[in-house]
């Protein structure tokens, strides 16, 4: 594709979109699909067609709105009005509804607030597209602004440029560690090799988190975007996009949008006329949470057993068959394109000090409103659980949240107003992680909590070092011992000392940050072991002082 | 950091343990210890195989970092203050090594490895007298199909020294790792019994390197298995020369 093809492409398709009145958009990512939103979307094509309205209304699959929770959802045009819970028995009336801009009164009790806190208060940057443009037809895409900032690159910019702008912009790694991406380009556009590459962290496997997954489906341009600029910045020419076997949507809407964009020339050789070729391949992984950690999922790509080395020497030096290479996460490359189409002092100027730009989390559990949130970093949890999130259920009180998955912590009522950012949830004992959110009431026991967590990470060690190995089954059967009330005061002090011991000796993140989990909550939560403990005692106190004859026994423990 | 093979001839200082010492740029801190006569624990690093960082026995702290570092994975460089004994440190590998004892099946009274047995040395050299952990007490077999060798799993700590030994030295790659965390095991080829592999040499490298009761000569009685593992670095030494 020539430079100028761009801008007449998408002025064309602005056209086409332009000339139909409504535009149905139906979300059809994988959330919304488990509620078969696709029949939703077949119920309208053929209402479309049987009423004859094909030439004013276009009905399209488009990428999550966010409120999964009530999904399906549908919205009407560029926004308004939107319905949630649609079922395909609503669809007719949608239709009848669809002149009127506050929609078919007759269905008020399926319209959506968009004034609420929950869609007011976000902040869309990765996902401004999402639930906009259609993600399986790259011309929606580039009516929509696709492809513009790697243009731009191409044409305008140096690499050393581009990497400034990263730079400046005060972007943070989304993975979960927060490394400033512009020094991590830089790393590895300064490390020579005949070759390098650039590789998307699309593994996403933490419990409960599905941004990455939601970006993929809901606007895979954005990620091929974001890769091309990163490839052109750091000198490399071949990409690979990880993603788990787990998610065929999001694998399914990416080939398609590599092939897409390949025969627009997008990808390829000699893109825009200039002399930089870039290829992106995808490879799948089998679910291993171990294989999101960066030296694993090289071994993986590789085609070795997804297992964690040593580091240094880091990717960045020695990564992908020795070569340098680039590994970031997918909302971090989805964040590319609009820094560099806005600019970096734009970025900067939203967020903290140390933490710039947007999150997305993934907000579940006990709040009204679940689903994908994406929020300036700096909000207050309070606000996050109690404004966007609708508070906990009535008649129940807050009790935790858990951000980070089995890597992070439980935050207690305390430290609700602390804002959030990578150091300060760091200082309380959790981490910012990819961005899973829990919410707990007050019927959540977080022994129960903590040991759920723990059976994950001793079920995903990869096993190739000790603590990890024998470590987390070791604290995965005291809390399990203590949840079911074998337990003694003594092994609080014997749980505290593995914790501490697994956290400082494994390889790996995965074991360095297993015991974060049970340390925050024997930390917040200390109250929760006690009472099991005491009830543990006090039945076998009973137990034993009832009548013998009855046939009562002691519990014994057993190990299995 | 795979025996000396990335040292170079320019020389660094370094202090280990309030000793100051001059050695090639290029070594880890657990071969550099080495060389000076101080014996950092370890389990899985062997000289002559390749890195694996997996016992974690090696940690040690080296000043300016609150972190603890795998000294077989940490390249010295110029000026670096190492302490490889401290009460944290001992502690970390008293638990180390009880983790090893309590996840499989480690009776020494009946082992053919007793007296001469790596994971029993570290025990006796660490002061580990009782376990304070839970046993585990899995139910694994053994593979007795081999005419000369035995695999016994519940002797097994995981080192992957016989992997490496088998692909890196042997070049059969018939041994590896299945399954994953604590059920985790060392195969042949795929997931056979080791008669049936159509990779082995039978060449017993795996046994001499293994450090406990897990690959043995069979026939042996209890306490006569010894090893042998120094023939590795000439091994390594010699192909080096003749490449
Ligand atoms: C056990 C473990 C699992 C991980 N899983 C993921 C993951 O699913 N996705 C991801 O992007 N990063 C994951 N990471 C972090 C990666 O190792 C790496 O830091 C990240 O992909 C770098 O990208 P960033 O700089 O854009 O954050 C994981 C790390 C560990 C230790
Ligand atoms: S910490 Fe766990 S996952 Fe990481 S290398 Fe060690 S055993 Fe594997
Ligand atoms: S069989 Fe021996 S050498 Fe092989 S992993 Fe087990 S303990 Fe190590």
């Amino acid at each position: 594709m020539k430079p100028e093809d761009l801008a007449s492409l998408a002025d064309k398709q602005r056209a086409i979109n332009a000339a139909c009145k409504h535009r149905i958009g139906v979300c059809t990512e994988s959330g919304c699909v488990s509620s078969q939103s696709d029949q939703i979307a077949a119920k309208f094509n053929e209402l479309v067609k049987s009423r004859g309205l094909q030439k004013d209304v276009r009905v399209v699959g488009v990428g999550c709105m966010g409120l999964c929770g009530n999904g399906p959802m549908v919205k009407i045009d560029d926004g308004a009005p939107m319905y949630q819970n649609v079922t395909p028995e609503h669809c007719a009336a949608i239709l009848d509804g669809l002149d009127s801009p506050l929609g078919n009164p007759q269905l008020r009790h399926l319209l959506c607030d968009l004034n609420q806190p929950f869609f007011r208060r976000q902040k869309l940057v990765v996902r401004s597209n999402s639930g906009l443009i259609d993600p399986e037809d790259i011309n929606d895409c580039i009516a929509h602004g696709a492809y513009e900032s790697l243009l731009k690159v191409l044409t305008e910019l140096s690499p050393t440029d581009v990497i400034n702008q990263i730079t400046l912009s005060g972007l943070r790694g989304r993975g979960g560690a927060g490394f400033p991406t512009g020094l991590k380009w830089s790393t590895v556009a300064k490390a020579g090799g005949p070759s390098k590459f650039v590789i998307c962290n699309g593994d996403e496997g933490d419990p409960g988190a599905f941004m990455d997954r939601s970006v993929m489906e809901g606007d895979p341009h954005r990620v091929i975007e974001g890769m091309a600029i990163a490839a052109y910045a750091v000198g490399a020419d071949h990409g690979v996009i990880y993603v788990r076997a787990e998610y065929p949507l999001a694998v399914k809407r990416l080939t398609r949008a590599i092939n897409q964009a390949m025969r627009h020339e997008l990808l390829g050789n000699s893109l825009f006329g200039t002399r930089f070729n870039f290829n992106i391949e995808i490879r799948l992984g089998a679910g291993a949470f171990v294989c999101g950690e960066e030296t694993a999922l090289i071994a993986s790509v590789e085609g070795n057993r997804g297992v964690p080395r040593p580091r240094p020497p880091y990717p960045a030096n020695s990564g992908l068959y020795g070569c340098p290479t680039l590994i970031n996460n997918v909302e971090t490359y989805a964040t590319i394109a609009p820094i560099i189409r806005e600019g970096a002092a734009w970025f900067a100027a939203i967020g903290t000090a140390k933490s710039k730009g947007t999150k997305i989390f993934a907000l579940t559990g006990a709040v009204q409103n679940t689903g994908l949130i994406e929020v300036p970093m700096g909000i207050s949890l309070r606000d996050i659980v109690f404004d966007l999130g609708g508070g906990v259920p009535a008649g129940r009180t807050f009790k935790a949240i858990q951000t980070g998955g089995p890597s992070g912590g439980c935050i207690c009522g305390q430290n609700l107003d602390i804002p959030l950012d990578y150091e300060s949830l760091a200082a309380i004992g959790s981490i910012m992680g990819s961005g899973g959110m829990i919410v707990m009431d007050d019927t959540s026991n977080m022994v129960d909590v903590a040991r759920f967590f723990m059976e994950f990470c001793m079920s995903e060690s990869c096993g190739k070092c000790v603590p990890c190995r024998v470590g987390t089954w070791q604290i995965h059967h005291l809390l399990d011992r203590i949840y079911k009330g074998h337990g003694a005061p003594e092994d609080l002090v014997l749980l505290k000392e593995l914790c501490e011991m697994v956290k400082a000796t494994s390889l790996c993140g995965l074991g360095q940050s297993a015991p974060n989990p049970v340390l925050s909550t024997l930390r917040n939560f200390e109250s929760d072991y006690l009472a099991l403990i005491e009830k543990g005692r006090a039945d076998r106190e009973a137990a034993l002082s009832g009548p013998h004859d009855s046939g009562t026994t002691v519990p014994l423990e057993v190990i299995s | 950091m795979n025996g000396g093979k990335h040292a170079t001839a320019e020389s660094i200082t370094l202090t280990i343990d309030q000793n100051a010492i001059s050695c090639r740029n290029g070594l880890s801190v657990l071969e550099a210890a080495r060389e000076h006569g101080i014996d950092i624990p370890t389990l899985c690093w062997l000289e002559g195989l390749t890195l694996w960082g997996g016992c974690r026995l090696c940690m040690v702290e080296i000043e300016g970092s609150p972190r603890l570092f795998a000294a077989c994975a940490t390249q010295c460089t110029e000026g670096m203050v190492i302490h490889t004994q401290s009460p944290r440190l001992h502690r970390y590998r008293r638990t180390i090594v009880e983790m090893l004892l309590a996840e499989r099946n480690h009776v020494c009274s009946v082992c053919v490895s007793n007296g001469h047995c790596e994971l029993q040395a570290m025990a006796q050299r660490l002061g580990v007298d009782h376990v304070h952990l839970p046993y585990r007490f899995p139910r694994l077999s053994v593979d007795n199909s081999h005419d000369f060798f035995r695999l016994d799993h519940n002797r097994c700590i995981l080192c992957t020294r016989c992997v490496r030994v088998c692909a890196e030295i042997e070049g059969a790659h018939t041994k590896d790792v299945k399954g994953r965390g604590i059920q985790a095991a060392i195969i042949h080829d795929l997931d056979q019994p080791w008669v049936e592999s159509q990779t082995c040499t039978s060449c017993g490298k795996c046994v001499n390197v293994c450090p406990t009761g897990a690959l043995t000569h069979r026939g042996t009685a209890i306490g006569e298995m010894i090893k042998k593992h120094e023939f590795l670095p000439y091994l390594k030494l010699m192909r080096e020369v003749h490449q």
